[in-house]
Formats: C-alpha cells, structure tokens, sequence
C-alpha cells in the first residue's frame, strides 16, 4: 500500500555510478520466474531507474547522506568466495543452537553446503528463494515484492530489481518451529553490492523465529542492502532479529517489512553493531483487528560512523498493540537518527501505540537526531511517544566510583544499564550472550574514548 | 586517622566550607551537626572525591597521606566510604552486579581472590539477614524504586560489606521510621572498632540515641564553631541551633 504519496524529488541523478552499475546489473538478469514476478521486477527496476538514490532533499533521508556509497560503481560478487575461510566463519558465527536450521548465504547467495538442516523439521518449507520462484511460486505471489512495496522505498526497489537470490522460510498453518531459524549472510568481496532477500511466511496460528545475522570476512568497503517481508497471518507470530554485524567500512541499507493479519503478533528487533553507514527501515502494518507488533532496537556506534533507524507503524485496524523502543550509544564523532512513525488509520479505533527513543551521547562530537512523527486519523485511540538525549550521569558515576569501581568500569556498567531494556527483550539467549560478549569486547573502547573508525 | 586543617571548599563558584578543622582517631565516633546550609553534606562529599566540589585551600589527610589528590574510587580503596544522603538511583544495574562488582573492586586492588557468584551470596546474604533485607533486594535494579528506608539500608549493606577504615555517614537517618533507624544504628554500631572511625552527618540528635559519639561539633557557616562530648547533642536537641549560629559564635578548637 501507498502510505504517502509524495512526488518524487525532481531528476536529481546527478553523476550516480552506483545507480549505473545497478541498473546495468539489474538489467543484465534472466528472470528465471513467473509473469508476476517479472512485471514487479520490471516495474521496480523502471521506478529506481526513473527515481535514482534519494538525496538529503527527501524527507526520509534528511539526515542521511548516500553520496558515498552512490559514488562507487559497486560489483557484482563474483561467484567463487574463498570456501575455507567462509566455513570457518560459518562455524565461529552461528549460534550452534541444538536442533536448529541454519540457512548459509555468501554474498548473497545460498550455500546450502554450508547450511545445517535438523532431521525432524515438520511444516517448515525453506531453501533459496531463486529455487522456490522456479519451482513452486503461486504461495509467494500475495507476499514477495508487496509487503516491502516500493515507491517510496527505493531501496527496496533496488532490491526487487536486482537480487538474484534469497531465504524463503514458510511455516504451514499450525506449525510451531521449536527452535529459532539461524540466517548467517557473510559478505566475502570488498567492493561488492549484495541484495540479500528474505520471505517468511507464517501461515495461519504457526509461530516461528528467524535470526538474521550479517558479518564479513573483509575490513574494506562494500555494501549490503537486504529486503526482509514478513507475512504474518491470523494468529501467527514471528519474532525476527536482524543482527548487523557488517565491517566498520561497510554500507548497509536494511528493509524489514512485515504484514500483520488478526490477531497475529509481530516483534523485530535490530543490532546494529557495525557499518560506516547503516540504515534500516522497519516497516509493519497491523492489517488485522488485535495485532500486535513490538520493535526494538539498540544502536552502539562510534568512531565516524553513522547509524539510521527508520520505522514506519501502519495501524489499519482496531485494537491493534504498538511498542517500541530504541536506543543508541553514540560516541566520538558519530551520528545517530531516529525517525519514527506511527500512522493510525480512520476506522482504527481502540488503536494503543506507544514509541520511545534514547540516546546516550559518550563525546561531545557525538550526534542525536530524533524524531517521532505521529498521523492519527481516528479519535479513541492511545498514542505516547518519547525521546531523550543524554549524557553519562556524573552522580551516577560518583555513587558508583564511590564504592570502588575504577572509572572505566563505573563507565561500563551504565552504559550496559542503559541498554539492558532492549536486551532483555531479546528472547534468544544465544544472542544475549554473543551481544554481551561483543560489547565486552568493544566497550572498554567506548569507556575509554578512544574513537574507533 | 582524619586529619582536616583548614578545609575551604566551593561548589558552583560559591563558598561553602570556610575552614573546617576536625582530627579523628581510629576507634572514635564523631558526630557532626548543624542546621541545613551549613555545609556538612559538603564536607562529606569533599571527604569522598565529589569531583564537582572545588577545594580552593586545607589539607585532608588519612592515614598520614594527603586525601585530596586521590580519585573516588582510590578513596574507597584506601577505606573511606560515604553514605549518601540520597543514595542514585541506577536503572539498570542489579543491586547484586553492584555488589559484587564493589567487592571484588576492592579485593583486586588488594591482590586477592575476586569473590565467585556461591561465595559472594554466602556473604551478602548473611548481611542482609542482619540488616533484616529481603533477598529479592539482590535482583532488583540498584535503588530503583526503593523506599526511603531502604535506600539506607542498601547504603548500610555495602558499607558492612566493604568494612571501611572511615565511614562518613551523609544524614543516613533522614527519612527512617522508628524500626529501620534501630536496624541502621546496629549496622553502624557492628562496624565500631579499635582501627576504624565513623563520622555521622546529621540534623538531628536522633540517630545519637542509638550510636553513642564520643565527639559533638557543630558546623556553622561552613565552619566548626563548636565541639563536645555526647552532651552537646542534648544541648542542641532542647535549644535548637540558634543559640549558635550569631556572630557571637567562635570557631571552637576541635577535640584532638
């Protein structure tokens, strides 16, 4: 669905090498699919081709520049990845959950070599995505490319365009997939553009829980731009966790789309730990009467880098559940945004939707922006959005340093305690873990200030 | 012990203490009173390393070393602890996290052993039963939404659990009914000991019924301006401070 027609930002392609490359490549691919499938194609490809990457012109990216990552002609990744490293990757990354699928893709592609499938996983349909369009397609023609709609997503055109491969994870009515489903995506090439594509579909009163996770084998630039749509049906619930592990050079621009019917429950939650640039949108529209979506997210970013938090909270029903919290740890010269929007529809009555967002700034360098953006068309409805930015609490310190804790873990302490909200919504205790263990490894640079890039 | 000559302090540019001078001994309880102004959450909050209090002129030394150049958290180590008037509030972090990473702040710098999760609980359980805390206390974030009186009760906990050399208690009886002062009072009093010193910050005569001092002073204007025995506790308790507080009042040679 169209949320907000705005007009297209008038030609602004300027010298756009990565728009070229894009398009060039896009074009370039066999549409190995159906009818349906090659008009959304064709159409998303004519929209991005027409549109070109949004500029600080567009509302949405006001506070995000891509002039960096529009300057690069990116490639393709070439198709023979260096397999030992990969595999070794593989095994350090995943969560080894007992009797948990893992489902491998390198730079974009699935490997299913590298993939753990369980022996018992009744109900659940996954694989490649490419395979599925070949083979059986009609389940995917309500959901692929329509819940991440483009237009005024012009990434997830781009993504529609040009990806050549992706997830399809489908859980049929009634199943309940006891273990969280693991999708590790390594980008292998420095210089590559990869459109990791992600479908799940869970189907009326199945629950499942997909971790998505991103990591490199490369320090050096590339970009990452995954499309994540979630169909949740009646009664169904999905728990997603998109866990942004990418180089500290990388570009990474993210969809998490979802369609909620009634009754159905939806929570995403985002890490986003690395990146030079990292965007994510999430997406979710409460199509049915009673559903209820959760978001959260946690930001830890320093050095230069620069980290944007979209979301777009479509209540189209009555009674539907929002909540949302976000927050992000900001230190030396890096730039946190936040934009948050909550869209309540006529007719969405009983509507109870609540936002938060805070920021915690370790530098003076350091930057919040924050801003919550609420359209309400129906008048019986709760609505609370908060946001705050802050620094460390000096008696906070004091009180702690007071009874012996060095400065720097005094520091420590609070800047876990200003998280520990959004960890502890994460249900997988595996990612806790890895969290915890990743800012132990890293925090003591925050707590320092010495600047990370 | 405590040797403060001198103590001029100023927070946000204003004056606060204008020459304080007090010795305390190992084994001695101080008290120190006086009406609200006059400085002595200031003295307690210099005594700990309060960054934001600016100490333009005096000495403080512990143990025979100069205090005053020392961070917080080598205070604590060297054994000072302050109870806070207002214990913060950390949302966030368990009261046993806290704990135990207090602790074992402390054992590290002493080249010991850092407690383990069984042996920490063995302590610190042993403590609460005698501040008469619940153990849920442990899992509920440091202070969070915690009463007057059990605010100070957490202080009085860390404090057993740390044993300090010098506890500066900042009014750890405001805000305390009739039960949870004796709880508090006996905490202190378990602390009492030949190589230890305890000075009470406090407004009212109180708390001095439970923990005898062998030392009174009066803090006036940022200034001692009078010391005594138990008695001038009493004293103050049936006059008030007023009687003190005019010009009249002469810095008091401190009892040494």
């Amino acid at each position: 669905m169209t949320v907000a027609d705005r007009p297209a930002p008038p030609a602004a392609k300027a010298a756009a090498p990565a728009a070229d490359a894009f398009l060039a490549r896009a074009r370039a691919l066999t549409v190995d699919g159906p009818a349906w499938f090659a008009a959304r194609r064709a159409e998303a490809l004519a929209r991005f081709a027409a549109r070109g990457f949004p500029t600080l012109r567009d509302e949405d990216w006001k506070y995000t520049s891509l002039a960096r990552l529009a300057a690069t002609p990116w490639a393709p990744p070439d198709r023979a990845p260096p397999r030992a490293e990969v595999a070794a990757r593989v095994q350090r990354s995943r969560l080894h959950l007992a009797g948990g699928l893992v489902l491998v893709f390198v730079d974009g592609r699935y490997a299913p070599d590298l993939s753990v499938v369980p022996p018992q996983l009744a109900g659940v349909l996954f694989g490649s995505l490419a395979d599925a369009l070949r083979n059986a397609p009609s389940h995917l023609e309500p959901h692929l490319a329509r819940i991440a709609a483009g237009g005024d997503r012009p990434f997830a055109d781009l993504s529609t365009a040009g990806f050549d491969d992706g997830v399809l994870l489908h859980a049929t009515p009634g199943t309940c997939v006891p273990v969280p489903v693991e999708v590790l995506h390594v980008t292998t090439r420095p210089g590559t553009a990869s459109f990791p594509r992600t479908l799940v579909v869970a189907e009326s009163g199945s629950r499942v829980t997909v971790v998505e996770h991103h990591v490199a084998l490369t320090d050096a630039p590339y970009v990452s731009m995954p499309v994540v749509e979630v169909a949740v049906a009646q009664h169904a619930a999905v728990e997603h966790v998109l866990w942004q592990e990418e180089a500290d050079t990388a570009f990474h621009v993210a969809t998490v789309a979802a369609h909620q019917a009634r009754d159905s429950r939806f929570s995403s939650c985002v890490l986003t730990l690395g990146g030079a640039l990292a965007r994510t949108d999430v997406d979710v529209t409460l199509d049915g009467e009673g559903a209820e979506a959760t978001l959260h997210g946690l930001n830890l970013v320093f050095g230069a880098r620069h980290a944007d938090q979209h979301t777009r909270l479509d209540h189209a029903r009555p009674h539907g559940t929002s909540r949302q919290l976000y927050k992000s740890i900001l230190d030396g010269t890096a730039v946190g945004v936040f934009n948050g929007k909550v869209i309540v529809r006529p007719g969405a009555q009983k509507t109870d939707a609540q936002q938060a967002q805070h920021n915690l700034l370790l530098s003076p360098g350091a930057t919040a922006d924050t801003k919550p953006e609420l359209e309400i068309y129906a008048d019986d409805v709760k609505c609370a959005h908060g946001a705050t930015v802050g620094r460390l609490d000096d008696d906070k310190l004091f009180y702690l340093r007071s009874r012996g804790l060095p400065e720097a873990a005094a520091r420590d302490l609070l800047l876990r305690a200003f998280a520990r909200d959004v960890t502890d919504r994460i249900q997988i205790e595996a990612v806790r873990v890895r969290l915890d263990r990743w800012m132990t490894e890293r925090m003591p640079a925050l707590a320092g200030r010495e600047d990370r890039t | 012990m405590l040797e403060i000559r001198g103590l001029h302090a100023r927070v946000v540019g204003k004056e606060i203490l204008k020459g304080v001078d007090l010795t305390v001994r190992a084994g001695e309880v101080h008290a120190i009173m006086g009406p609200n102004g006059s400085g002595k959450s200031t003295l307690a909050g210099v005594l700990a390393g309060r960054e934001t209090f600016d100490v333009t002129a005096g000495t403080v030394t512990f143990d025979g070393k100069d205090l005053l150049p020392l961070s917080p958290e080598e205070r604590a180590w060297a054994g000072v602890f302050l109870g806070f008037q207002y214990p913060v509030e950390i949302p966030g972090v368990t009261n046993a996290t806290f704990l135990r990473a207090a602790i074992n702040a402390r054992r590290k710098q002493r080249g010991e052993a850092e407690l383990d999760a069984v042996d920490f609980l063995k302590l610190v359980k042993q403590q609460m039963r005698l501040l008469q805390m619940d153990e849920t206390f442990l899992h509920r974030s440091l202070n969070e939404g915690f009463s007057g009186g059990e605010k100070k009760r957490n202080e009085i906990l860390q404090m057993a659990l740390l044993s300090p050399r010098l506890a500066v208690l900042d009014e750890t009886d405001s805000g305390l009914d009739i039960d949870a002062l004796r709880v508090v009072a006996g905490g202190v009093n378990a602390l009492r000991g030949p190589d230890r010193a305890i000075v009470l910050v406090t407004h009212y005569q109180r708390l001095l019924d439970y923990v005898k001092p062998d030392h009174v002073h009066v803090l006036s204007a940022g200034r001692i301006v009078r010391s005594g025995g138990p008695e001038l506790a009493k004293e103050l308790e049936a006059k008030g401070y007023g009687w003190l507080a005019g010009p009249a009042a002469k810095p008091a040679a401190t009892k040494a």
